[in-house]
């Protein structure tokens, strides 16, 4: 080998990652075998191993503590919220699937930037209000809809939460990213401002904003024209009838 | 002061709640495993300081274990039928939002009194963790005005907490265990091993193709590590600084802050990023567990060219 000093083998770790993935292995099975191997070809013995895990499992528990919404959330749903959700949007006239998700990424991308990641999120306030009245706007677009295209409105209001969450936060100046940054930098003995790293986050962010705003404007389209073709087919099988 | 412990303490009462719930749900064939999972999950919360590093790995090994084998079930908590539901949504109308608005609320508007007011400086909670004591101070707000509002039973909150969490299952915790397989990559060298490699493709005086390639490369490795966090030490240590910024001259806040985000775009694209991708499709019971990801490509690939040339001009050129 031409650069004998650096060790290849731990690179095994991830081919273990991409194909316990492939084959369906259970990913938390694959994820600590991919550690245990890693780490064995990086030269660590196994309890130095299992020690390792266990430390970035334990240093890293502030990710899980999000799950504690959850009796608030099905207490809620207990009393009917997510039907008072789609009420809601029946009654509101002119509400439709792209205006609203159009509105929640600007509201995601926007109290994201101010720092506020955790206020909204899919058990927070996707899985309770805005799927359920993105459906509700999808059947007063179109109230033959079917069950594929229900399936793709309600995955497409994760999919605004993640995409507005992302190109929001790091415009925020104290998020976890942009300290990692300026942290990565500071070791290779660069010293940066916040500031200027959260700036550079702009440009990103409204691009991101234009291309799923056009997306989802495309999608809300793409539903009524589906509506409106099956409307023709009911008018004229009518007239046929009559 | 509210810090993280507290925070800590309070989950793992409520996933010791689940575990206690799930053990006596005579419905799921599978109670143990669920009960036990939880359980394990909750003594991570509340004694997980005290366990010791190998303590802590034999716990994950275990959590690992249960799933692997499948040995988790759905529980099936009584509720509310949808009829119930309906009737209950007429009978008490907009005003079923206002618990759920307490909790982001309290968060920013606490949040707000905490940076802007002395009451920062009082040392009440924890600056870094103040968002999160305060998401967890609007769900007590939230469950307790509830409780006596509507005055379900004593058991409830939990029960309907696990009807969630039992959806969700064990991909509550695969973010937590990328990070922790993110430690063990850093310490067994693949950042040094990543490097090398792309060393070695890489032409040596085309700067926009190592744009790409360190924008690429962002992508790709978040998309196996599912996580940003993870990608971005390796491929800035790899390309982002010794090429870019000292061989090319690249500025540094540009090269650092989007390659984040270029980071992000694999995040889109990633089952591995479960709490963002594959928890949603759980909890909006999509029979597609993919559901979310697909309609995530649309936009995260025309993003990813975006932040190349975004990477580029302001980088280089400007």
């Amino acid at each position: 080998m031409l650069d004998g000093h650096i060790d290849y083998w731990p690179l095994a770790g991830i081919l273990v990652v991409v194909c316990g993935f492939a084959l369906r292995f259970n990913p938390l099975l694959v994820v600590a075998a991919a550690a245990i191997l890693t780490g064995l070809l990086g030269g660590m013995d196994l309890v130095a191993v299992i020690s390792l895990l266990g430390k970035g499992f334990n240093d890293n528990r502030f990710i899980t503590v999000v799950y504690v919404v959850l009796p608030v959330i099905g207490l809620l749903e207990r009393f009917g919220l997510q039907q008072r959700a789609r009420g809601l949007i029946e009654a509101m006239r002119g509400a439709t699937v792209g205006r609203l998700l159009v509105g929640y990424l600007a509201f995601r991308q926007g109290i994201a930037a101010l720092g506020l990641v955790s206020v909204a999120g899919h058990p927070q306030t996707v899985r309770p209000l805005l799927a359920p009245m993105a459906e509700a706007a999808a059947r007063k677009e179109n109230p033959e809809i079917d069950e594929a295209d229900l399936e793709e409105v309600k995955a497409m209001a994760a999919a605004t939460d993640n995409v507005g969450v992302f190109f929001g936060e790091d415009i925020f100046i104290a998020i976890g990213s942009i300290l990692l940054i300026q942290g990565v930098l500071r070791g290779e003995g660069i010293e940066i401002a916040p500031i200027h790293l959260s700036l550079w986050a702009i440009p990103t962010a409204i691009c991101a904003f234009a291309i799923h705003a056009l997306r989802i404007r495309l999608f809300g389209r793409r539903l009524r024209r589906k509506a409106a073709r099956a409307a023709a087919a009911g008018s004229i099988g009518g007239s046929i009838g009559a | 002061m509210i810090g993280i412990t507290a925070l800590y303490f309070v989950a793992g009462l409520v996933f010791a709640a689940f575990a206690v719930a799930s053990a006596r749900d005579p419905d799921n064939p599978r109670r143990w495993g669920n009960a036990a999972f939880w359980a394990l999950v909750a003594v991570s919360f509340l004694l997980g300081d005290r366990l010791g590093d190998f303590g802590n790995g034999i716990l994950v090994l275990l959590l690992v274990g249960l799933a692997g084998c499948r040995c988790l079930g759905l529980g099936r908590p009584r509720t509310t039928s949808a009829e119930e539901r309906e009737a209950f949504a007429r009978k008490l109308g907009s005003k079923l939002f206002l618990p759920a608005l307490v909790i982001p609320v309290t968060a920013f508007a606490g949040t707000l009194l905490f940076s802007y007011t002395p009451l920062g400086a009082a040392g009440l909670i924890d600056p870094r963790w103040v968002t999160l004591v305060l998401l967890v101070t609007g769900v007590a707000l939230a469950l307790a005005g509830t409780m006596i509002w509507l005055k379900p039973p004593l058991s409830a909150p939990v029960d309907e907490g696990r009807r969630l969490m039992d959806s969700i299952g064990w991909a509550a915790l695969l973010p937590q265990m990328l990070a922790a397989l993110g430690a063990v990559f850093t310490a067994a060298g693949v950042g040094g091993a990543v490097g090398a490699m792309s060393l070695a493709i890489l032409p040596e005086s085309n700067v926009f193709l190592a744009v790409v390639i360190f924008a690429l490369g962002m992508a790709l490795f978040t998309v196996i590590m599912g996580n940003a966090f993870a990608a971005f030490p390796v491929m800035a240590s790899a390309i982002g600084v010794p090429i870019l910024i000292k061989a090319h001259g690249g500025d540094p806040a540009v090269v650092g802050a989007i390659g984040m985000l270029a980071g992000f775009c694999g995040t889109l694209l990633t089952p591995m990023a479960a709490n963002f991708n594959m928890v949603p499709a759980a909890l909006l019971e999509l029979k597609d567990e993919y559901g979310v990801i697909r309609r995530q490509i649309g936009t995260a690939l025309p993003l990813l060219a975006c932040n190349i040339l975004i990477l580029y001009i302001a980088g280089f050129l400007l």
